[in-house]
């Protein structure tokens, strides 16, 4: 939490309304999201009580398990969630594109990938433990389920996993993505309430934000965006319909309790929609596709796993596969703070305010400076910079910029507020520097440490030969009818 | 303690529990809360009476869940349990005793509880014996509290384990680090009040291990698992906001004489004192609000609106407060920030931050 967040929530307070903190959305937004509300039964790890499911923000899908602890009602609810879940993943999974790689065998990409949206991080993991408890279910042997239920595990799995990692946009949960880009007059605990979140964000007409924020906080008139229920809910509905269930499971019970959990649902789903609306107003990120391409690549890799029968996921992961997550999701980070800085002033002002960014006008330059003798002699253009910024780079640094892509600089020195840079990447081939390639006195510029360079993945043994000190060479895993038998109560 | 009792009004202490005192020692700072909790006042009663009731409830089907699982954990003499100490501390125990501390009657339970442990600690032998309902007692500001853990504390061959009984999942080895780190802090509660018995019984404290067992269902079903959990860090930080704590005899010292949160019930128990007095009344103990209250304290959202009123940058949450170091109005630090006020002495460095930082919000968003 910088100043400048700071800043921006102390404005939202006096504004009432919340304010910017980025100029551009940084994650990718679907044509045609899924969005997904689950909640879960109040003290049960992964009971789901219902769901409200689709991509129709008018036709939304209501699911409902009339008795979450009724075994085989919670399957038929998986099954049900197959049914909407599945079409559209693999609907994605048809259309590829051959992408040519550099020193390597082409191969084939989707086109598009689905994105599912969920309204807060609790919801995330949620979607996990759906995934957890159903990827390893069977359907043959003991306690057989639909076929649908161990395949829709497993992608839940994988896109909770994915969500996991910085910057991918296959799973998204909504409350996260809005406070990325707005700051609210409130604390960033109460910013986990959607309805308070957005009630910041774009209050009703005639009320400010702080209204709207605490009229959101009620739960008769906002029911929590799950997957926790609202406890007065619980007690006062919820259960005396279950019971009313239990004690005749008639159409007319069941629709009681669907129609219960349709009033809590549905506040959610229309503030989903919302939520979706306000995004898709700003502008993208210019480094967001390369993201979604990732992601994209990604989902074809996992879509080949399944069409080859590779077995679920394990439950967790070996030594090896450990540090590989590890070290990508660490990669992802850093890849995604530079790319975000890159794409967006604003994030960079954060840098700046380190110290570790300058943004000024050029004051002077050189561009037919020449470094060297003979064969060596290397074309270095010089470029001075005046900036007010508090600037931490000591010379010798390398430096990128946002405004030209490729572009390198080292800092030389500082003399009387300017800052000398020699520019070492980005001129073209030619004997004298590409035209545009050294920005020019007059212009603004923004220089910085952070770079984006291409990491290589970290160097580790294959699982087969994980050393002893690691548990050595983990198990295969084979499917057992303990694992489809496993209690779900 | 007879002003502590003024204070209360004519109703009986409300009891002090390990989450109450867990939660005071995450915000030591907060007078309100310490002089409320001192003298048993009602919180939860006082909170509504005000209008600003907690947002706290619990859903029945949580507390169903809970309590089966505990039946089954304790039932039988605690066999269940039984079986996952023998396998988690990988013990040969034959035998074990069990001891329900809740036989006898309440007002005897604390000094039952300091005999029973007296006697486990003297004989060292290597039968095995479970505690349960026992009642500690525990210094807090220099007001004794009594914790009445629904724990058990089991003893073997003169060791003492605090069994903490949860009911969230652990799946696959891993549970919700936030449930499992309020599990740890408030079994801390209990090893602090456990060694401090030890002691004054002129036993050894570290008899009571830093090791507490923590038993969750296991996956999706009921079926309990135990697992060690090292409680040192917490216990560190707990006896650390301990003694830094005001001592509570100091602070109600300075508040004015006469003074009550009492809420004049009714020979039926309902409040009669006029909401806007009993506020009145409150804003003589200064709290220290920070948005973590709003899961732990009774009179958050009271402190909330007062904080709101005031214009307190505590409402942003405690890193904005950090980051603004020193300055407690938030027109404050936005005129620091726009340059509308002088910085005082110390608040240089804050003052030229958030100049700076508005400077390039304006030049990015212009």
């Amino acid at each position: 939490m910088s100043a400048l967040t700071a800043l921006a929530r102390l404005r939202a307070v006096r504004e009432g309304v919340a304010q910017p903190i980025a100029t551009v959305r940084h994650c990718h937004l679907s044509d045609r999201p899924m969005v997904f509300i689950p909640l879960r039964m109040a003290g049960e790890a992964a009971a789901p009580l219902g769901a409200m499911v689709g991509t129709d923000p008018e036709h939304p899908r209501l699911l409902v398990v009339p008795q979450p602890r009724n075994r085989d009602l919670r399957f038929a609810f998986a099954a049900e969630l197959a049914e909407v879940l599945l079409p559209y993943i693999e609907g994605f999974g048809k259309t590829t594109e051959t992408v040519e790689k550099r020193g390597g065998e082409p191969y084939e990409r989707c086109l598009d990938a689905p994105q599912i949206l969920v309204p807060n991080r609790p919801a995330a993991a949620f979607t996990g433990l759906l995934g957890r408890s159903t990827r390893f279910r069977r359907a043959e042997g003991p306690y057989p389920v639909h076929p649908s239920v161990p395949l829709l595990g497993r992608w839940l799995t994988y896109f909770a996993d994915r969500s996991a990692q910085p910057g991918s946009s296959l799973l998204l949960a909504v409350t996260e993505v809005l406070g990325t880009h707005w700051a609210t007059g409130q604390s960033s605990l109460e910013d986990a309430n959607l309805a308070a979140l957005l009630g910041w964000i774009d209050p009703p007409a005639g009320m400010d934000g702080r209204r709207a924020a605490q009229e959101a906080e009620d739960p008769l008139l906002w029911p929590p965006a799950g997957p926790a229920t609202d406890p007065g809910f619980d007690n006062e509905v919820l259960a005396p319909a279950i019971r009313a269930y239990e004690e005749a499971p008639t159409s007319r019970a069941v629709e009681r309790i669907a129609q219960a959990l349709r009033s809590q649902l549905e506040p959610a789903w229309r503030l989903m929609w919302r939520a979706v609306e306000l995004l898709r107003a700003l502008p993208e990120g210019s480094r967001v596709a390369g993201r979604w391409e990732v992601d994209r690549g990604s989902f074809t890799r996992f879509v080949e796993r399944i069409a080859e029968g590779a077995p679920p996921q394990a439950r967790r992961d070996g030594a090896v596969s450990a540090a590989a997550r590890l070290a990508g999701l660490e990669r992802a980070r850093a890849g995604y703070d530079v790319q975000r800085a890159y794409d967006d002033p604003l994030v960079m002002a954060e840098y700046r305010l380190t110290g570790e960014a300058f943004a000024g006008v050029v004051t002077g330059a050189e561009p037919e400076h020449f470094e060297g003798e003979g064969r060596s002699r290397k074309l270095r253009p010089l470029i001075r910079v005046r900036t007010d910024d508090p600037v931490r780079l000591a010379p010798g640094t390398a430096v990128g910029s946002p405004d030209r892509r490729g572009h390198g600089a080292e800092v030389l020195g500082f003399a009387e507020g300017e800052i000398l840079l020699k520019i070492t990447k980005g001129m073209g081939r030619g004997k004298v520097p590409a035209p545009g390639s050294v920005p020019e006195p007059g212009e603004r510029v923004c220089y910085t440490s952070l770079t984006d360079d291409f990491q290589s993945s970290a160097a580790l043994p294959d699982p087969e030969n994980t050393p002893w000190t690691h548990g050595g060479p983990p198990q295969e895993y084979v499917p057992d009818d303990d694992d489809a038998q496993e209690e779900w109560s | 303690m007879k002003r502590l009792d003024a204070l209360r009004g004519p109703v009986p202490p409300r009891a002090h529990d390990a989450r109450a005192v867990a939660a005071l020692a995450a915000n030591p700072g907060c007078a309100r809360r310490a002089v409320l909790d001192a003298a048993g006042v009602d919180k939860d009663g006082t909170a509504r009476h005000l209008g600003f009731p907690a947002p706290f409830g619990q859903s029945q089907f949580a507390i169903t869940r809970g309590n089966v699982f505990e039946t089954l954990v304790k039932e039988n003499g605690c066999a269940e349990l039984l079986r996952l100490m023998r396998e988690l501390l990988g013990l040969p125990v034959a035998q074990v005793g069990y001891q329900d501390v809740e036989n006898v009657g309440s007002h005897l339970r604390a000094s039952h509880t300091r005999a029973l442990i007296d006697r486990a600690a003297r004989e060292s032998e290597d039968s095995a014996v479970f505690y349960d309902h026992p009642l500690f007692s525990l210094e807090i500001a220099g007001h004794t509290c009594y914790l009445e853990p629904d724990v058990v504390a089991f003893q073997l061959g003169g060791r003492f384990h605090i069994v903490e009984i949860k009911s969230f999942a652990v799946i696959d080895g891993q549970a919700e680090p936030e449930k499992v780190a309020a599990a740890a802090r408030q079994a801390a509660v209990y090893v602090l009040a456990l060694r401090t018995l030890m002691a004054e019984l002129g036993h050894d404290p570290g008899r009571v291990s830093h090791d507490v067992v923590l038993v969750c269902p296991e996956n999706f079903a009921n079926r309990p698992t135990a697992t060690l959990l090292d409680v040192r860090r917490q216990l560190a930080v707990l006896k650390r906001q301990l003694t830094r704590m005001t001592r509570v005899d100091r602070l109600v010292e300075d508040l004015p004489p006469g003074l009550t949160f009492s809420l004049d019930p009714d020979s039926e128990g309902v409040p009669t004192r006029p909401a806007a007095e009993l506020a009145e009344a409150l804003a003589r103990v200064p709290a220290r609000y920070a948005p973590d209250c709003l899961s732990t304290c009774d009179m958050c959202m009271f402190c909330r609106d007062e904080a709101r009123v005031c214009g307190s940058t505590d409402l942003l949450g405690r890193q904005i407060r950090d980051q603004l170091g020193g300055v407690s109005r938030m027109t404050e630090a936005l005129a620091l920030a726009e340059g509308t006020a002088e910085p005082a002495g110390d608040q240089e460095e804050v003052a030229r931050l958030l100049r700076l930082a508005n400077r390039l919000r304006q030049e990015c968003l212009a």
